[in-house]
């Protein structure tokens, strides 16, 4: 079964999705000033690291070789888990994930469980699952419970309510907080937060995290956060499940080194991010005293079955390729209609659900390349885009039958190739643009064009098709 | 589950592999050409550690040993801290008179602390590059509730203890990989509205940092 | 020299003076230009819109015509990255390892106006250009070529020239082939930005090293008679005092 529940929406439809976004100014402020303001952090932090290349390189090399032994790692990470008084459970997808959390909390007799922020509890859907089972899940960092609160998904790996700014976050926090008046200075709006969730942090039994990095040596666990709302769920509680993708793994504690320099510069755009906790299983008097690792696949072996889209496993979700990517600044994280949007979304869902449950994410991009440049473990992210691009075709093409194979694009594509494969055709081609292009043409201009090729025209002019081509041009200068 | 443990395991040897008999590929290699060390001068370390310790919006001095119990009551008469959480082990002579400090056996509640005016602790290692006090709660550091719940966090850190760079930090604590470790950064901080950063959040909302000068 | 000149069919077609410029410059600084007119396509629409089994041919045919030329020079950045980041990709998925052996061979004398001029050591063309331009470095030549800031230096010792610096340079104008079409929207949208950056420079040209990027920029400042046209890099060191 494909893991679905990444998904937002069925089947997003990004290009359907962009132009409402487009057309929110409120929002392409918020997001115009966030992207820009973060751009700026992380050049500053990252121009100062004199071996920044070699950490990069460095970065992606041991996501390479711990892919590559990705076996013998989690196993070498179970057996260290269990040895520090550790529980360790696989889940294959997120059905058998949520049913494990849901049954751990249940043993534990919990109503309520605190959450630290995870993206990968967001992949499958766990606060839903809980639910259904009659437990709330409280989201504990400031952005989840903004958007826990408003009943909305996430528009940022990192800040997920990058959409929001703080005059609709103060008006969200006085309906749901009951609180009569606050400012909408963010100082009191985050102090109102910690209030809230104090007393969730004191008395809540059972805390659910993900983790930034896994030790297979040592069965250590890392989570990397900034509020210290994860410092209080990994600390206080009496039990504490951590769900961790399977290709969170790092072989050695010494891997740790290069991570933790370039996962915070990437990500907040800070040398260090504020708090970051590691523990090995259950350590007596301090802490939890029951710990359950969850590994996750849910789509991700189907990632690592491919060569080219392998990479995309490499990703520690900083979220700099959001961050620079001209299109996520533009329309936002809603349009990508997927828990991961922006440029990794855009490969990592298609991956992860299938191509043909996510036909419109891989086009979602105008190839620039700015993602690859800012990669902290050098993910090929144009790469990997035209290879699921590629996919999505060659998919379609070998199931959709005779109605896939009339489609518009693909009639104008199988017709280019074969104008395209030989000199007479194309030339012909060409001989028919100049003479075919005569009622479009105003005083050279074309100003409008049909069907497809419309969303050119309703902004831009085109040059008409000259009446010599540069071959012309050539044959008689040579004559 | 346990089927499910087999399942992933026999996904990730297909995807890796290929079908039986397909050919090998060549494992990756690592390269560390990064820096693991740094040359620099531990006075430079010294200057930059405060520095950037401040550039978090932390309060930081630094001051000599002799000087720490002065440094530390003065601290605290600021603040107005009057309950004080300290680790089991923390030097008697750190502690000012006028202070009432609870020291933590693992018998505070967690009510007890997060009723405390501050907690006072020292630390493992310190990053300069970074700006970063490490905590692997071990000697005058107690367990992670301790630093955690009180919203002022007095945390002394002697100059001997701060390394350059991350790496640096890493090897140090290969030792005691399996203890909880807490790296602290400055005071809780979010940037959750519109990227604008605020400090003090769940965490201490105050870090107080002397540096003892060698 | 001996220049296997590969114009590329957008070029051709659409964008004929661009080649001539080619021509004239590459022939001003001594090499001699040849045209092989089998040429067509290099297939990068096909393998970025996703029809890459419909490339197959295409790179074929590039290889099979280019195979034996000292060097092929194109003006056009995201043709020659095509070429040189996805050929490779393209004969794997045809299985064909003696086509990713030829491909290969032939990749490091496939060559960017830009770079092969740098190659031969060239800083000062020799034009004429009295007018007040900007440049915007296109995603293929900043991001994939990796070509710096050589087009600018190559401006910057053209005669008579203004160079003004571009804001936000560095971002993408929107085109990105059939993205433009697609996602028209955001495509527009990233133009707009674009367009905002060009006209606050007061210049008179854009250029760029990519006639798809300048056609997406020069048809929205044509539409909204912005009074600045696009050229090709090319096209402006191709300009002497006598020949304007």
């Amino acid at each position: 079964m494909k893991p679905q529940s990444v998904l937002i929406e069925l089947q997003p439809k990004f290009e359907r999705n962009a132009p409402a976004a487009l057309a929110n100014t409120q929002l392409r402020r918020n997001m115009g000033k966030a992207t820009q303001t973060i751009r700026a952090k992380r050049a500053a932090v990252v121009d100062e690291m004199p071996d920044w290349e070699q950490l990069r390189t460095a970065g992606r090399q041991i996501k390479e070789h711990t892919l590559y032994h990705l076996d013998t790692y989690l196993l070498q990470l179970e057996a260290a888990v269990q040895r520090a008084g550790g529980h360790v459970h696989w889940a294959a997808d997120a059905a058998a994930a949520n049913a494990i959390v849901t049954g751990l909390v249940q043993a534990h007799g919990a109503r309520e469980v605190i959450k630290v922020k995870s993206l990968t509890t967001d992949e499958i859907k766990l606060n839903a699952a809980l639910a259904e089972a009659g437990i709330s899940a409280i989201e504990t960092d400031l952005a989840e419970l903004i958007i826990q609160l408003a009943g909305e998904h996430s528009s940022h790996i990192l800040v997920p309510a990058i959409h929001k700014n703080r005059a609709e976050i103060r008006e969200l926090f006085m309906r749901t907080l009951g609180i009569a008046e606050i400012s909408d200075e963010p100082t009191a709006l985050a102090a109102a937060a910690r209030s809230y969730l104090r007393a969730k942090f004191l008395s809540v039994p059972v805390a659910i995290s993900g983790g930034n990095f896994a030790v297979a040596a040592t069965g250590a666990i890392c989570v990397v956060e900034s509020e210290g709302n994860g410092r209080m769920c990994l600390t206080l509680p009496e039990v504490l499940i951590s769900v961790v993708g399977i290709e969170k793994l790092v072989p050695t504690w010494q891997d740790l080194e290069v991570f933790l320099q370039l996962l915070p510069r990437s990500s907040t755009g800070e040398r260090m991010n504020p708090y970051t906790s590691i523990w090995t299983g259950v350590t007596p008097g301090d802490g939890p005293q029951a710990f359950h690792l969850v590994l996750l696949d849910n789509g991700r072996t189907n990632v690592l079955a491919d060569e080219i889209g392998r990479q995309t496993l490499h990703c520690i979700r900083c979220s700099a390729c959001l961050n620079i990517c001209p299109v996520y600044e533009r329309t936002g994280g809603h349009a990508y209609g997927s828990v991961y949007p922006g440029p990794i979304g855009a490969i990592l869902t298609p991956q992860l659900v299938g191509v043909e449950h996510a036909r419109s994410l891989p086009y979602a991009s105008s190839l620039c390349g700015a993602c690859y440049d800012v990669c902290p473990v050098q993910i090929n992210i144009p790469e990997v885009l035209i290879h699921m691009r590629g996919e999505v075709v060659r998919q379609h093409q070998d199931t959709g039958g005779l109605a896939a194979a009339l489609e518009p694009e693909a009639l104008a594509m199988q017709l280019l190739s074969q104008v395209f494969g030989s000199q007479a055709t194309y030339e012909m081609a060409q001989r028919l643009a100049q003479l075919g292009q005569g009622p479009l043409v105003r005083d050279g201009t074309i100003s409008w064009l049909p069907g497809l090729l419309g969303g050119w025209t309703a902004m831009r002019d085109l040059s008409a098709v000259p009446q010599q081509t540069f071959r012309q041009w050539w044959r008689e200068r040579d004559a | 589950m346990r089927e499910d443990r087999d399942i992933m395991l026999k996904r990730i040897r297909t995807a890796l592999h290929g079908p039986p008999g397909a050919p090998a590929q060549v494992a990756p290699s690592i390269a560390r050409a990064y820096q693991v060390s740094t040359p620099t001068p531990a006075a430079v370390l010294l200057h930059q550690f405060v520095e950037r310790v401040a550039e978090y919006k932390a309060e930081v001095q630094t001051i000599a040993e002799n000087a720490l119990p002065t440094a530390i009551a003065a601290a605290l008469a600021a603040r107005k801290a009057l309950r004080l959480a300290v680790p089991a082990d923390l030097p008697n002579d750190w502690l000012p008179p006028a202070v009432t400090a609870l020291r933590d056996q693992g018998q505070l509640t967690y009510q007890d602390l997060d009723g405390c005016d501050g907690v006072l602790t020292g630390c493992a290692l310190g990053i300069a590059q970074t700006g970063t006090i490490i905590l692997d709660h071990g000697p005058r550091q107690g367990r992670r509730a301790l630093s955690l719940l009180p919203d002022y966090h007095l945390c002394v850190v002697w100059q001997s203890q701060i390394v350059g760079i991350v790496p640096e930090a890493i090897a140090q604590l290969a030792t005691a990989t399996t203890r909880p470790l807490t790296f602290i950064s400055g005071p809780s901080a979010t940037s959750d509205i519109e990227l604008n950063r605020v400090e003090g959040v769940h965490g201490p909302r105050t870090l107080h940092v002397l540096v003892v000068t060698a | 020299m001996q220049v296997a000149l590969f114009i590329t069919c957008f070029n051709d077609t659409l964008f004929p003076q661009v080649g001539m410029a080619t021509v004239r410059l590459i022939e001003r600084l001594g090499h001699t230009v040849q045209f092989r007119s089998a040429q067509t396509c290099c297939g990068q629409m096909h393998v970025n819109t996703g029809y890459q089994r419909e490339a197959v041919p295409l790179v074929r045919r590039f290889v099979q015509i280019f195979h034996d030329a000292e060097v092929v020079v194109a003006p056009s950045a995201s043709c020659i990255g095509l070429i040189r980041d996805y050929y490779g990709h393209i004969a794997a998925l045809a299985d064909d390892t003696a086509l990713a052996r030829e491909i290969a061979i032939l990749q490091p004398r496939v060559l960017e106006l830009t770079e092969f001029l740098t190659r031969m050591g060239v800083t000062d063309v020799g034009a004429y250009f009295p007018h007040r331009v900007t440049y915007h470095p296109t995603c293929h030549s900043l991001r994939v070529l990796r070509l710096g800031d050589a087009p600018l230096r190559l401006l910057h010792a053209v005669r008579g020239i203004e160079v003004v610096a571009l804001p936000d340079a560095e971002q993408c104008c929107g085109f990105g082939g059939t993205f433009a079409v697609k996602n028209a929207d955001t495509s527009m949208a990233m133009l707009g930005d674009k367009l905002r950056a060009v006209r606050d420079t007061r210049a008179e040209v854009v250029v760029a090293a990519d006639t798809s990027c300048l056609m997406q920029i020069g048809g929205a400042l044509q539409r909204q008679r912005a009074g600045v046209r696009t050229m090709h890099l090319a096209e402006v060191l191709a300009h002497t005092e006598d020949r304007q």
